[in-house]
């Protein structure tokens, strides 16, 4: 890999944003190009043309400089615009971006253009607020000269221009040349919130509503190339093994079958439709070598994961001596939990198309996440520079983080069919359902050790939490970016700074060393910290004989947002207690990811050994509300995507050799359990933070709590098991 | 060579008659609105209508249709189509989207048959259908609406 990234860590609010943070330096072809952090982290600024395209029948197209994976930024980023434009909806379009870090980088993180950390809104906030106003301006500026008449006389309403006094009246499409030729003004005028008519409206429709319901949305699988050859990869088995050896007769006697290629991470079927590609893959032997591969089960990593703990870890907070408060404590509770590997298991496997097209550059299409590391990676496995590929970034069917990789692994794996068979034709590579939970890159398997430690008057006195777990950043382009004196701040976030009064406090990172890879999955860090963090709090709550709510609040600073979400969440839920009994119960969690707190009451009824999950209220402050039905739409589909891996998700390995490789045995959550789920947003004038993340770490802790309401058992490590032994 | 009607028209498809249907549809035919997701028929997005039943065409061999009718998300149509779409566009139900052709054409199939669902038959209607975005919420509250468009 020619990727030699240097990224300090950035903080934003004094919180680390998600994911990835700050500034990218590429080394390619042995010249070193060290691109600047843009001035100002979140502003920018306003470039007008580079975001907002207007057409003469009037449409404007708000070029989207994110990945829509299903979380609504080809909505929301649009608002904006319009808002400050005061355009009228229904005039909106969006396009996406191509890769030009240049133009589309992620505030949040420097000069890398990428989408996660659920930062879209956040790092686009202000540089589209001044993109829809300079424009606007511009727009005014036009209309002004056109008409011989004060700049200051013209109004905007609606997508309409116009000057009272003369009765003149235009849409925006006839100034739009002689608009994007003004010079654009530095700092032009920005509404004030009382102004809004778009931001904060409830009825504003999806703009890719109409084309996900009638079959016309082009997914990076739909993709089709004239002359295009889709091909099929035979991966190994175990994570870090090699091709010994293959022999290709009979798959290259499949009909269809037109070639057969090994590259870096197995033997590629090259045909020319899917279904004779899978049957010459069927074809195919290969013999792996597994003499560096990963070869241990579960329980060994388990095993090998509490190992870990019991020695001294790389310290990641602290204050105080938690030791010795532990020991003077009245009472002292010890929790160990163990998280599952997870896959992300997106509807839309991974997949990608790529070609050479007649001038020697490429051009690829995908649910491209970190467009600025895909380019670099085709352009480095091709030879070429990174200006020499053009990225084509479609609509993702899904990722939950899995599209975004610092490896870039099935855009490599695209890039080296293409590559093997001298580019003779583009390359669609397809990756069946097999293929993409088998291809590693899950939430780490974690495993956490909490002691808590209460004084007589049941007051926190001491808190020594240990995790162990593979780092996510280690040892790829990204270390630098986000790992800082050791402590990959993905293993630990949401741990570190924690909103209640817990006396002294330590936090120990511990490191394993497997082969599996590991990777972001929606909310990365916090799906496991919040989860150990708010079922401890309600043990420390039921031993102090408190109501786990007025715990919290107790401990919580007054005036928090965490508290502020929390009284409505259970005002909203008509909280009285954790009213157990009759086979219900009820638990609460509160937690803080990616700029956002959220909130949440769960109502559970066990029957037997199963958990079900009736009803879920969540309060979300997220910052100014752009779009409340979207925020709505993430929260509620956080449950749906969580609720499985509370209940039952988990990828396990026998002898290094994954279990659950499709939906029969790794089991999303269906329609028949999806709980009602109520979501309150509070008002907020502070800048947009995230939310396709935050809704997932509270939901764990939230039924975790219910359930021992309901049944007095404790269960701590997930998926929740009534059916084990537990503790 | 395979000839059925597609999306009401007849069509015929040189292709292996094991093909399951879905890659028939998907590389064949053009129509690229039937997803894959599982190929084993745990997902449910590659739900398309076979004389107006829904089925899953990943385990369908195209031979299997010989001479029948498969419709798809890009040709359904008429009334139900009509208020399930229209449905699901004013409740925002999509996010990936990439389950919803399989979402709408299991809703279509049910409302067809039993205007009025009882919550079992939406249930054994729609709980084949993964969705991994959780739009589970809106999915109901649509079939509901799209239910009383038609009511």
């Amino acid at each position: 890999m020619l990727f030699t990234p240097t990224l300090p860590p950035v903080t934003r609010r004094g919180v680390l944003v998600g994911g990835l943070t700050l500034g990218l330096a590429l080394a390619l072809g042995g010249r070193r190009v060290r691109a600047a952090a843009p001035a100002g982290g979140l502003d920018a600024p306003a470039a007008p043309n580079a975001f907002v395209t207007i057409a003469p029948d009037d449409t404007v197209t708000v070029v989207v400089k994110h990945l829509d994976m299903g979380q609504g930024v080809s909505t929301g980023l649009p608002t904006i615009v319009a808002e400050e434009l005061d355009a009228d909806w229904a005039q909106m379009r969006f396009a996406f971006a191509p890769a030009d870090a240049r133009l589309y980088a992620n505030l949040a993180w420097g000069p890398v253009q990428g989408t996660g950390g659920s930062s879209a809104t956040a790092n686009s906030w202000m540089q589209l607020r001044k993109a829809g106003a300079a424009m606007r301006a511009m727009l005014v500026s036009a209309a002004a000269a056109e008409w011989g008449v004060p700049e200051s006389e013209i109004t905007v309403a609606r997508g309409r221009i116009r000057h009272a006094a003369s009765g003149r009246e235009a849409g925006f499409g006839v100034f739009a040349a002689a608009a994007a030729a003004l010079p654009v003004p530095a700092e032009p005028r920005l509404k004030r919130p009382d102004e809004w008519t778009l931001i904060g409206r409830e009825d504003l429709p999806r703009l890719d509503g109409a084309a996900k319901t009638d079959g016309t949305a082009i997914y990076s699988l739909d993709v089709r190339v004239p002359g295009m050859l889709t091909a099929v990869v035979a991966h190994p088995p175990r994570f870090g093994a090699r091709v010994a050896g293959f022999d290709d007769a009979a798959a290259r006697a499949v009909p269809g079958v037109v070639d057969v290629v090994e590259i870096p991470t197995g033997v590629a079927v090259v045909a020319r439709d899917t279904w004779s590609a899978l049957r010459g893959r069927d074809a195919l032997e290969v013999t792996w070598d597994d003499t560096r591969a990963e070869t241990r089960s579960t329980e060994a990593l388990v095993a090998d994961a509490r190992a870990v703990l019991d020695r001294p870890g790389i310290r990641a907070a602290g204050e105080g001596d938690a030791a010795g408060a532990l020991a003077k404590a009245a009472t002292v509770i010890e929790a160990e939990h163990v998280f599952p590997y997870l896959a992300h298991a997106a509807m839309e496997p991974m997949n990608g198309t790529i070609a050479r097209r007649e001038d020697g550059s490429y051009e690829a299409w995908g649910g491209f996440q970190i467009q600025t590391i895909d380019q670099a990676s085709i352009a480095a496995i091709l030879g070429v520079t990174p200006d020499r590929v053009r990225l084509n970034t479609l609509f993702a069917g899904g990722s939950f983080g899995r599209r975004a990789v610092p490896g870039a692994d099935w855009v490599s794996e695209a890039a080296h069919v293409l590559k093997a068979t001298g580019a003779r034709a583009p390359i669609h590579l397809v990756w069946t359902r097999e293929d993409d939970m088998g291809a590693g890159h899950y939430r780490p398997l974690v495993v956490h050790r909490l002691r808590a430690g209460l004084d007589a008057d049941g007051r926190i006195v001491g808190w020594e939490h240990r995790i162990a777990g593979k780092s996510i950043l280690k040892g790829t382009p990204f270390e630098a970016l986000i790992v800082a004196d050791g402590v990959d701040a993905t293993s630990v976030e949401g741990a570190r700074a924690l909103p209640y009064a817990v006396g002294a406090h330590r936090l120990t990172v511990h490191e394993t060393r497997e082969l599996v890879p590991v990777l972001w999955w929606r909310a990365v860090g916090h799906t496991h910290t919040a989860h150990a963090i708010e079922t401890m709090i309600d043990e420390l709550a039921h031993a102090a004989g408190r109501n786990p709510v007025d715990y919290r609040l107790s401990l919580l600073e007054e005036g928090s947002r965490e508290a502020a979400v929390l009284r409505r969440a259970a005002e909203a839920a008509g909280w009285a207690g954790p009213a157990g009994g009759d086979g219900r119960g009820r638990g609460v969690s509160v937690h803080t990811s990616f700029g956002t707190a959220v909130a949440m009451v769960a109502d559970v009824s066990i029957s037997g050994t199963e958990i079900r999950v009736a009803r879920v209220v969540a309060a979300v402050d997220c910052g100014v509300p752009v779009n409340p039905d979207v925020i709505r739409a993430q929260i509620e589909g956080a449950v749906g995507f969580a609720l499985a891996s509370v209940l039952r998700e988990r990828v396990t390995l026998a002898d290094g050799v994954v279990q659950e490789t499709n939906f029969d045995a790794y089991r999303p959550t269906r329609f028949s359990e999806m709980p009602r789920v109520e979501v309150h947003i509070l008002p907020s004038e502070n800048p947009p933070s995230g939310i396709g993340e935050p809704g997932v770490p509270t939901l764990a802790p939230a039924i975790a709590n219910a359930v021992f309401a309901a049944t007095g058992r404790r269960l701590r490590s997930l998926p929740l098991d009534l059916s084990g032994e537990g503790a | 060579m395979i000839r059925l009607m597609l999306n009401g028209r007849e069509t015929a498809l040189d292709v292996d008659p094991d093909m399951p249907l879905l890659w028939a549809l998907r590389d064949h035919a053009g129509l690229t609105g039937t997803k894959y997701g599982c190929g084993i028929a745990q997902c449910g997005a590659c739900t398309v209508h076979l004389d107006g039943q829904p089925i899953r065409a990943c385990v369908t061999p195209v031979a299997a249709v010989e001479g029948a009718a498969v419709t798809t998300i890009e040709g359904i149509e008429g009334p139900v189509a009509e208020a399930v779409r229209g449905a699901w566009r004013d409740l925002d139900v999509v996010q990936c989207g990439y389950c919803q052709s399989g979402q709408i054409m299991a809703a279509v199939g049910l409302l067809a048959q039993t205007p009025s669902p009882t919550e079992d038959d939406v249930v054994a209607a729609m709980d084949g259908n993964l969705c991994r975005c959780g739009t589970y919420q809106r999915i109901r509250a649509a079939i509901a609406d799209a239910a009383a468009r038609l009511g």
